[in-house]
């Protein structure tokens, strides 16, 4: 059995030469939530419009349910999609807006009355089925936006951004809401954001993007707990703390020697011995010690800011700086030297190059 | 200063409104009596009418072509991107710039070397192309504002370009266009320069008209006009004004 969606080999760009996508693959499974994460210029947000149909494609195919979609305009696909700005419709009010989708695909009346009920329902906005789009918050006109998309029941629905307009507490709810959604109808979502956290909580699988090309595909917790390069490390909210050269590789960890000393890593990339590495942890793994031990490492402080929840600590080492955050113990140790600990399962060496 | 610039806006206009109820057969201010027989002699003069109609017929019908095609283009041109982009925004903003009698003598020029038209359709294709450009500028203005998002969430739902374009861009830039519609509408009616080269034998616009007119008469028939003539501007302004609330995009 077949991916429902492929891409294959596609390259998208405006010249030859200037290209955002090139030989870009990717396969979901029917039913899956993918998020395609990644800074913006990526690609996640031109891999959306390809797959709606805003896009064609220089080379390569669009295959939807053994169907080649390459060439076909926007309206005779069958994808919902939900906007960042909403995009409603502003001369129609909710439920107009919903019922357009059906309307253009000629549904009969009492039908079209049923299944907007049904998505409005679905969306809890009952009662603001005459409200125009200027007069409902913005969590509500996303939710506008959503009973739109899954009413024409459609093949893929695609999400460009669609919590970014929100603020904080209200993204929290959407975001409950999506997935509620998604799983009630088993609907095969394409989520594009820059988010992680969203990525992670949303998702059934993450592909990590940079540069037009997927750095990581994965679970949520693979991607989370296993970033296989720098930049998903970092886009995952590592940071950079050492860097060293490989020493020796057993099955479940590998050796680092870093300056004078030896560290205790993870490793989630085939490494060899002798090659250039940087180690990578999160900054609430790092302790603070007076004494040095295993696994540690003599480092400078620089500044530190008291944030409430923790004490962020910036420490300097090799020509790396990076925070420390402290939660339990408050205070720096009155010394002249501090050492800084990781245990091996928090730390990981990840190819320099 | 709020009182001057009164004086300067409205002035000439009230003199005028003023002398064309004066009784005595010479333009004055203020008026040494009332009578409303200019009203009535100029309504009645066949000449006035006829031209009247003519340039009612011309700034219609100019507007409608202008519509119909400047509408297409201003959402062309806003929407895509290709080679004769930049062209067309430089030709809308021509008008602007090259003097209406530059113009005038130039579609002259042209139609007497095409001689097929004859003077009432030289005088509507004259119109169209001044009035044009206003169209595709004001199209152009209003889908600035709206998000073209919008019309990819109306293709996705399944609406072909056609359905798109009627049911979704045309409502939300409606207001933008009845504005262009009145301005293009006023701007054909007053048109003097164009219609000054264009006009022929026994086919003159309104404005032509009184010009010549008042070249021979001194009276306040042409007050009396001219009266007529803002009273039925303000008024279908104020009645769009009533139903759309453009005067924004005027």
């Amino acid at each position: 059995m077949m991916s429902f969606l492929r891409l294959i080999d596609i390259t998208v760009g405006y010249q030859k030469d200037n290209t955002v996508l090139k030989n870009f693959n990717l396969s979901v499974e029917k039913g899956t939530f993918l998020s395609l994460l990644g800074p913006s210029g990526c690609g996640k947000t031109t891999t959306l419009r390809l797959i709606a149909g805003f896009l064609e494609p220089l080379a390569g195919k669009v295959i939807v349910n053994e169907i080649d979609y390459t060439n076909l305009p926007p309206h005779k696909r069958k994808m919902g999609i939900v906007f960042q700005n909403y995009a409603l419709f502003p001369h129609m009010n909710v439920f107009e807006n919903v019922a357009f989708g059906l309307k253009m695909r000629k549904i009969e009346k009492n039908e079209i009355q049923r299944r907007v009920k049904q998505a409005i329902t679905m969306v809890g906005l009952q009662g603001l089925e005459n409200r125009f789009p200027s007069q409902l918050s913005g969590g509500q006109q996303q939710r506008v936006g959503i009973a739109r998309a899954i009413v024409i029941q459609p093949d893929l629905l695609l999400m460009d951004e669609p919590l970014s307009n929100l603020d904080a507490n209200l993204r929290l709810e959407m975001r409950n809401e999506i997935k509620r959604i998604q799983r009630e109808l088993k609907i095969t979502t394409i989520y594009v954001t820059h988010d992680q956290s969203e990525a992670i909580a949303l998702s059934d699988q993450v592909a990590v993007m940079n540069e037009g090309k997927i750095q990581q595909f994965g679970t949520p917790q693979e991607i989370y707990f296993n970033p296989k390069n720098r930049f998903v490390a970092k886009f995952m909210g590592f940071q950079e703390i050492a860097s060293g050269v490989v020493k020796e590789i057993f099955q479940n960890h590998a050796l680092v020697t870093v300056e004078d000393k030896v560290m205790q890593t993870r490793y989630t990339a085939d490494l060899s011995v002798g090659e250039r590495v940087v180690l990578v942890t999160r900054p609430r793994k790092i302790k603070i010690q007076r004494e040095d031990g295993q696994n540690a490492f003599c480092a400078s402080v620089l500044s530190e800011l008291f944030q409430g929840e923790n004490l962020a600590v910036v420490v300097s080492f090799q020509d790396k700086q990076f925070v420390v955050e402290m939660y339990e113990q408050r205070e720096l140790p009155e010394a002249e030297k501090i050492f800084l600990h990781v245990s091996a399962d928090d730390l990981i060496a990840l190819k320099e190059a | 200063m709020l009182f001057v610039a009164f004086i300067i806006l409205l002035g000439p206009f009230l003199v005028i409104f003023f002398a064309s109820f004066e009784p005595t057969s010479t333009l004055r201010f203020p008026p040494t009596g009332f009578t409303l027989s200019w009203f009535k002699k100029v309504i009645a003069m066949p000449m006035f009418q006829k031209s009247f109609l003519l340039s009612l017929r011309l700034a219609l019908l100019s507007s409608f072509f202008a519509l119909l095609l400047g509408v297409p283009v201003g959402y062309l041109t806003a929407r895509y991107d290709f080679k004769l982009k930049r062209f067309i925004e430089l030709l809308t903003t021509l008008p602007v710039i090259i003097p209406g009698m530059v113009a005038g003598l130039a579609l002259l020029k042209f139609f007497v070397l095409l001689n097929v038209f004859d003077v009432e359709t030289t005088l509507l294709v004259g119109h169209t192309a001044i009035v044009l450009p206003y169209v595709v500028r004001s199209t152009v203005a209003s889908l600035v504002n709206f998000p073209a998002s919008v019309e990819e969430a109306a293709m996705s739902l399944g609406a072909t370009p056609l359905k798109n374009f009627f049911l979704v861009v045309l409502p939300n830039i409606r207001v933008g266009i009845v504005s262009a519609f009145i301005l293009t509408f006023i701007t054909s009616f007053n048109n003097v320069p164009i219609s000054l080269f264009l006009t022929g034998p026994g086919v003159s616009t309104l404005p032509i008209v009184m010009m010549t007119y008042m070249e021979y008469y001194y009276n306040p028939s042409i007050a009396a006009l001219s009266t007529l003539l803002i009273g039925a501007t303000l008024a279908v302004v104020l009645l769009a004004q009533k139903i759309f609330g453009i005067s924004k995009l005027l």
